[in-house]
């Protein structure tokens, strides 16, 4: 359809207008920014912002706790992501399998969680990980799980609790999308349940894994308020345990300019990976 | 057999998502003193009032201005947001226009980018304008959500006939009135899921009024929890507060998700698929 140029505008403008000024604005302006460095003449001399070119982003590359707490989180990823989408992928097929009573309350029960705040989660955790007031005394009192090995995983455990539900509901939604006829050949065939969900549903649902997958990917690369909060838990979390707390803890010092050089190579480094992860994906399913 | 295995499964899940929800029910239920020396997952005196009211009058009442905070910028945000990401998608996905593609695919560029990423330049450009520190400064980059708009587009794709819009046309009806009188209509099963999606990305935006805000009254909730969480070590009578404050900010939440969950999966399955 052709429209009248006064109601386009009166559509997109509104909605045009906050996305360049507090979605792409920021982008160029982190750019921009990540291109100058401050000078001084002498020790106490005022400070002059001037073009610095690459300078901080040999910093960045040059920066060794960054990229450690890159391969943190990929690592977390690797091992977190995987199993919470697997978790979800089971639970979301047992509700289909028709073995199970009581679906409506389960399926409100998984949910729950989702519905705490990543903030509010991670201090509830971090109480329950507490060798003196944790309820499960007999695993916190044999086992730190708040000590540097293991913290990563406590982590993961409560990014887990909160978004397994939440990525359930999504698998659910597509596998109740299934039409029913589908199943015939496989009923006629005398396909059990599990051969059924491994045969036909998984692949049918698989659009929906993988865009589980991608928040996922975003969502581990920019794990922030819960090794945030724990800080104050564990003295194993450092100040540049993951990129965003780089980030954080450089713009306080405050370095705005290594700051934004380090966003935009996370900015950067999160596109690619779910680009390459969708692209790859794709690529499977055309086989 | 068969179906042993299933319920024991979804026994354990249910034990795993709900135990965490019980814990901090029981514990924001008792007093200090209690909280260390009596059974965690199980009531002694049942303090949960005396809590609440040592909850609501600290420092002034600041935890209910914090969530009255959270509130606004959330709900409102989110309502905004919808309401902009509709209409851009509805255009996007009804009308043919030059650039139409290129807008939509710039858009959805900003899908990837992740939220976190703009919060530090978003502070500096802010502060040019001497604005951090300000309610707008969280309020007005949190109604922008590309998302909203990829998903509207395919809602309008899908919900809103061509032939409806044309016949409105016939019968007098501006394009501005149609839309908020037809196709939003038509959408809003859609819309709600949009907003749901946009309620929770601003509730869990943690960095943004972290770097923004300094001045206390302007917190939301979350941070204004994660602040005191901060302080337990030097102020211990700031633990029970800091665990009724956070049974009292998910509440509400639990309960509206609850409600609204059929237009989770409802919306979420004709997103997914696509």
């Amino acid at each position: 359809m052709r429209a009248p140029k006064k109601a386009l505008l009166f559509f997109i403008l509104p909605f045009g207008l906050l996305f360049t000024a507090f979605y792409l604005a920021p982008i160029l302006y982190a750019i921009k920014q990540s291109l100058y460095r401050v000078e001084r003449t002498g020790t106490f001399g005022p400070a002059v912002e001037v073009f610095g070119g690459l300078t901080q982003y040999q910093r960045v590359f040059a920066d060794g706790p960054f990229w450690e707490s890159i391969g943190r989180v990929l690592l977390f990823g690797v091992v977190q992501v995987p199993v919470m989408l697997g978790l979800a992928l089971l639970l979301a097929l047992l509700l289909d399998s028709g073995l199970v009573k009581g679906r409506r309350f389960f399926r409100l029960a998984f949910f729950v969680p989702y519905a705490v705040p990543g903030v509010v989660a991670a201090i509830m955790w971090g109480f329950l990980y507490s060798p003196s007031l944790s309820p499960f005394d007999a695993v916190t009192g044999n086992v730190d799980l708040l000590s540097a090995d293991l913290v990563l995983w406590s982590m993961a455990n409560v990014v887990t609790w909160v978004y397994v539900g939440y990525n359930m509901l999504i698998i659910y939604s597509s596998l109740l999308a299934i039409p029913q006829e589908v199943y015939e050949a496989a009923r006629i065939d005398g396909a059990g349940a599990i051969r059924t969900a491994w045969a036909i549903k998984i692949p049918l649902v698989m659009p929906a894994i993988v865009l589980t997958t991608v928040f996922s990917i975003i969502g581990t690369l920019q794990l922030l308020a819960e090794p945030q909060v724990f800080r104050t838990f564990s003295s194993a979390v450092s100040s540049t345990y993951t990129p965003n707390l780089t980030v954080y803890s450089t713009s306080s010092i405050p370095n705005f300019h290594l700051a934004a050089a380090f966003s935009v190579v996370l900015a950067l480094a999160t596109c690619l990976l779910s680009f390459a992860f969708l692209k790859v994906t794709q690529r499977g399913g055309d086989k | 057999m068969k179906r042993v295995t299933p319920m024991v499964v979804m026994g354990a899940a249910t034990f795993y998502f709900l135990i965490p929800i019980w814990w901090l029910f029981v514990a924001a239920s008792k007093s200090r003193s209690e909280f260390t020396g009596t059974t965690p997952l199980w009531f002694a005196d049942f303090a949960l009032t005396d809590n609440l009211g040592e909850l609501f009058a600290y420092r002034d009442g600041v935890f209910l201005r914090w969530m009255l905070n959270s509130v606004v910028y959330t709900g409102g945000a989110a309502l905004l947001g919808t309401i902009l990401a509709a209409m851009c998608g509805y255009a996007l996905a009804k009308y043919r226009f030059r650039g139409r593609e290129a807008i939509f695919n710039v858009i959805l560029g900003g899908v990837l980018v992740p939220a976190t990423a703009l919060a530090l330049p978003l502070f500096l450009i802010f502060s040019r304008f001497e604005a951090t520190n300000t309610f707008w400064s969280v309020f007005l980059p949190s109604l922008v959500n590309p998302f909203g708009v990829y998903l509207a587009r395919i809602y309008a794709g899908a919900s809103v006939p061509d032939e409806l819009l044309e016949a409105s046309r016939l019968d007098g009806s501006g394009e501005i009135r149609t839309f908020f009188t037809i196709s939003s209509r038509l959408m809003f099963p859609a819309l709600v899921t949009i907003f749901l999606f946009h309620f929770v990305a601003v509730w869990n935006n943690f960095l943004l009024p972290l770097i923004m805000l300094g001045e206390e009254r302007l917190f939301p909730v979350t941070l204004g929890l994660y602040t005191w969480n901060t302080q337990v070590n030097q102020l211990p009578e700031l633990r029970m507060l800091v665990l009724t404050g956070a049974l009292v900010s998910i509440v509400p939440l639990v309960i509206a998700f609850l409600l609204l969950q059929r237009f989770w999966r409802n919306g979420l399955g004709s997103g997914a698929i696509k």
